[in-house]
């Protein structure tokens, strides 16, 4: 549906086209497939979801009595004995950038219909994930074993451990879907589902690669996040 | 979809392809109507019992599990009704009841009857059956996420109602759970209570975003040719902006049960400042317990108009139907729900006037809320005008409308006073808000949904519900509710306090024991009421008048399907074109006094019909 011509329908640019749009029959968003539009209103709703978080974690973090952690301390990764910091968040942040690059190269071979290319793309992305949530796992058994703990840590504000568990948790359990989901769209794109448009193990419709894309504005999301999560927890 | 709509008219396009050529940009012809440009949606149809009707993926049997499911936690708030009068008319008929048990009844009382029964009989019941019809759609356009959004309710609902059976009951903490106390130790239901209350609510959010998400597409992207979004009844308008309510204001309350479930279970200290119990300090620190207030309130506020604005579209199509005259100023009572959505979610800490904040930031929200009161106000005159020299038809369905009305009214005045910072603090926790809210948001929506049964029952089921009974059922209702609701301002004026479990020996006992038997006795009759719609619905089930197509001669496209009721698919093998909005009524001119948005404008030329 992506590329449809929409018939007896005039797209016009700039806020006549949106009121002409919004003013018509049938669609509002011309030509935007179900899935994709979906997608865009569910990131909306999750974008309320991390910024309440991060709103919250503003509120806390102003409002303890105790003073906040020196995060450049707390963060830092010993480099042959010498503190370096920003080191492994630096290294977390590129890979996550950098999945979404492949991500985006995926979604234009897919529309290419270039199978191996979108398919080895989409592993890349995939494995990009993996590594970031590998490297999350290792921060956080660094910080646990430094003592930090939910309910408190040695370096000061208790707060400190909620938030940071509490949002690169929830922020990590969005990247492992991602993840999961990658991977089986990687299967699926090997095995060519979206070129003989098998139905789907559970919801029986008919697979496209439109549904590349709407991962992939998922995936972008994600990384979107996660740039406001290390600015508010590594920057601040 | 290329089938063209109509085959006698030799002029008009043959498919789609023939529009590409010559005639395409601009067509002469006043029935033209442009081609569809979305193919034809794909239907799983269901192979087995289970599919049709247990995880079934067509919306119309969601909508009426939504709606089933939505009833069952209904009655048993009602029940909790019950005892809390009981308890407050009669406390001597009460000795099973200890204080816990009245908290944990408010609590769950609350809890359930404004998110597990209102938004889920409003959105998931009424949204999800009558979205697709209204809209001339096929089913929602994600029929699998639907089924699972049902499902995902169903588990809140098994996991709520766990919660009375577990050790300490459930929570006790009021409904809006504030912390610090909610999660300690003497509130009854600390434990597993509240720890299921707030599993419950998460599963709640997780399972009503699947359905929003599709509420959403459904109205945005699958309307029938000719729907435009000002040629949609006002019922899908104020469910659509209910659900942009909700899929902005759930994430607070999910973000707010995420964390008091790590304050509960991991002691973090998010809500909860140093505590000193028993000359102990308790292991938290630090924590904000009013943040908790200002997330609560984000979702709490709009979800009162996540209710309230579905009420709103279905009332006005009722009323406009029954009326037999089209909605006065339809488009300036869409801007009003889109006005009263936007503006709930600068409101939220009206709520919050008495919790010690900064006297400006009460002038800020006291502003906004009043300002609210300017698109709602203009809703009430224009039914009141599309009243005005009706025909109007007093049966059943007329008079849920016309009670929703005057309870609306006036639960909307005592919210004038209660917007106000300097008459709120003195009414604050009596049981004038108790009135107030009952009044707006539960009797007046309540009036919605009966009328709304009794009017589109004969499609759902194809038989006609029994109008004596339909008539007991309202003036019991109608007269037991305010019986109930308008001594209890009396109340709040003599300062009688809300959620108190017994008075004891406080002045204002004497004339408050005489009232509060009487609110009991109307309540126990008021509730025991709603069985007649239970006896009503059974009863013409198994005996009822088997209803024509179209029994109210009304003219939006859920009367037009192929089948009644509606068959999976909804419109046969064509979906319907629109011409109009659906409320042409009493066109002068016309054949009839309605005309079907299906209707050609060359069928009706001679006629003063709206352009719309």
């Amino acid at each position: 549906m992506s590329e449809q011509k929409i018939d007896g329908f005039e797209l016009k640019p700039g806020f006549k086209g949106m009121a002409s749009d919004t003013g018509s029959d049938q669609t509002m968003f011309k030509g935007v497939h179900w899935g994709k539009a979906m997608m865009w209103i569910f990131l909306l709703s999750d974008t309320f979801v991390f910024s309440c978080f991060l709103i919250s974690y503003m509120k806390g973090r102003g409002s303890t009595i105790v003073d906040w952690p020196n995060t450049s301390e707390v963060f830092s990764l010993h480099v042959g004995g010498v503190p370096v910091p920003l080191l492994l968040i630096a290294i977390m942040t590129f890979v996550l950038i950098t999945s979404s690059g492949t991500m985006a190269l995926a979604v234009k071979y897919g529309y290419e219909k270039n199978r191996k290319m979108c398919g080895w793309l989409i592993l890349a992305t995939a494995v990009g994930g993996l590594t970031f949530v590998g490297m999350q796992v290792f921060e956080w058994s660094k910080l646990i074993h430094e003592g930090v703990r939910p309910w408190g840590n040695p370096f000061g504000a208790a707060q400190f451990g909620s938030f940071f568990f509490m949002i690169t948790g929830f922020h990590g359990f969005h990247v492992s879907i991602g993840v999961i989901f990658l991977f089986i769209y990687t299967y699926k794109v090997f095995a060519g589902h979206y070129d003989s448009k098998k139905r789907g193990w559970f919801t029986k419709m008919k697979g496209d690669y439109v549904e590349i894309e709407i991962l992939g504005l998922y995936w972008h999301f994600v990384d979107l996040v996660w740039v406001f999560i290390f600015a508010f927890f590594y920057l601040w | 979809m290329s089938e063209e709509y109509d085959n006698n008219k030799s002029y008009q396009a043959q498919s789609s392809e023939v529009l590409d050529g010559s005639a395409g940009s601009i067509n002469p012809d006043m029935d033209y109507v442009r081609p569809a440009e979305i193919p034809e949606q794909d239907l799983y149809h269901a192979h087995s019992f289970i599919e049709k009707w247990i995880f079934c993926q067509d919306a119309k049997v969601i909508g009426v599990q939504y709606f089933l499911t939505a009833v069952f936690t209904g009655i048993v708030g009602l029940i909790l009704s019950w005892l809390m009068r009981l308890q407050l008319g009669f406390p001597e008929l009460a000795g099973f009841m200890t204080a816990e048990h009245y908290y944990q009844f408010v609590t769950m009382h609350g809890m359930i009857m404004v998110v597990y029964f209102l938004t889920a009989l409003f959105l998931g019941g009424f949204g999800n059956y009558l979205i697709p019809l209204m809209v001339g759609a096929r089913d929602m356009v994600f029929p699998y996420v639907n089924m699972l959004s049902f499902w995902m309710f169903f588990v809140a609902v098994a996991v709520l109602m766990a919660s009375f059976f577990v050790p300490g009951g459930p929570t006790g903490a009021g409904w809006t759970l504030y912390p610090p106390q909610t999660i300690l130790e003497g509130t009854p239901g600390s434990g597993m209570g509240i720890l299921l209350m707030l599993i419950s609510l998460s599963l709640f959010v997780i399972g009503f975003t699947m359905g929003g998400l599709n509420y959403m597409i459904t109205i945005l992207q699958a309307r029938t040719r000719g729907m435009t979004l000002m040629r949609m009844p006002l019922t899908v308008w104020g469910i659509f902006t209910a659900t942009v309510l909700a899929m902005l204001a759930f994430p607070a309350l999910l973000v707010s049960a995420i964390m008091m479930t790590l304050d509960k279970v991991l002691q973090t200290s998010f809500f909860m400042p140093t505590i000193l119990k028993a000359g102990e300090v308790l292991e938290y620190g630090g924590g904000s317990p009013i943040l908790f207030q200002h997330l609560f309130w984000f979702f709490g506020h709009p979800e009162v108009y996540i209710v309230a604005l579905p009420a709103f579209g279905i009332v006005s199509d009722l009323i406009s139907v029954h009326a037999r005259k089209n909605i006065f100023g339809y488009r300036m009572m869409v801007w009003a729900i889109v006005g009263i959505g936007g503006l709930s979610f600068f409101v939220w800490a009206h709520h919050m006037y008495v919790s010690g904040m900064n006297p400006w930031f009460g002038f800020f929200f006291a502003t906004t809320t009043l300002i609210i009161a300017v698109p709602t106000a203009m809703k009430v005159y224009n039914w009141i005008l599309t009243l005005w020299r009706g025909n109007i038809r007093i049966n059943t369905v007329m008079l849920w409308c016309l009670g929703f009305i005057v309870t609306f009214v006036n639960g909307g005045i005592t919210g004038i006073f209660l917007g106000n910072v300097s008459v709120d603090v003195p009414l604050s926790d009596t049981y004038f808000v108790i009135a107030h809210f009952h009044m707006v948001m539960g009797i007046a929506p309540l009036m919605v949904i009966m009328g709304a049964v009794y009017h589109w029952f004969p499609l759902v089921a194809g038989k006609m519900l029994h109008e004596g009974l339909g008539k007991w059922h309202f003036w019991i209702t109608f007269l037991g509710a305010y019986s109930i609701y308008f001594p209890m301002h009396y109340l709040g004026f003599i300062g009688v306090p809300r959620r108190y479990f017994e008075m004891y020996d406080s002045p204002y006992m004497t004339s408050a024991v005489g009232m509060n038997e009487f609110i009991s006795i109307a309540a126990f009759i008021v509730g025991a009421a709603q069985f007649i719609l239970v006896f009503n619905i059974i009863k013409t089930l198994k005996t009822g008048k088997k209803a024509e197509q179209n029994p109210w001669k009304a003219n939006s496209l859920e009367w037009y399907t192929s089948t009644v009721p509606p068959e999976h698919g909804n419109f046969g093998e064509r979906l319907p074109v629109v011409h109009r909005w659906p409320y042409d009524f009493s066109v002068p001119g016309a054949k009839d006094d309605f005309i079907p948005q299906t209707t050609a404008p060359s069928e009706v030329a001679n006629t003063e019909v709206e352009k719309t």
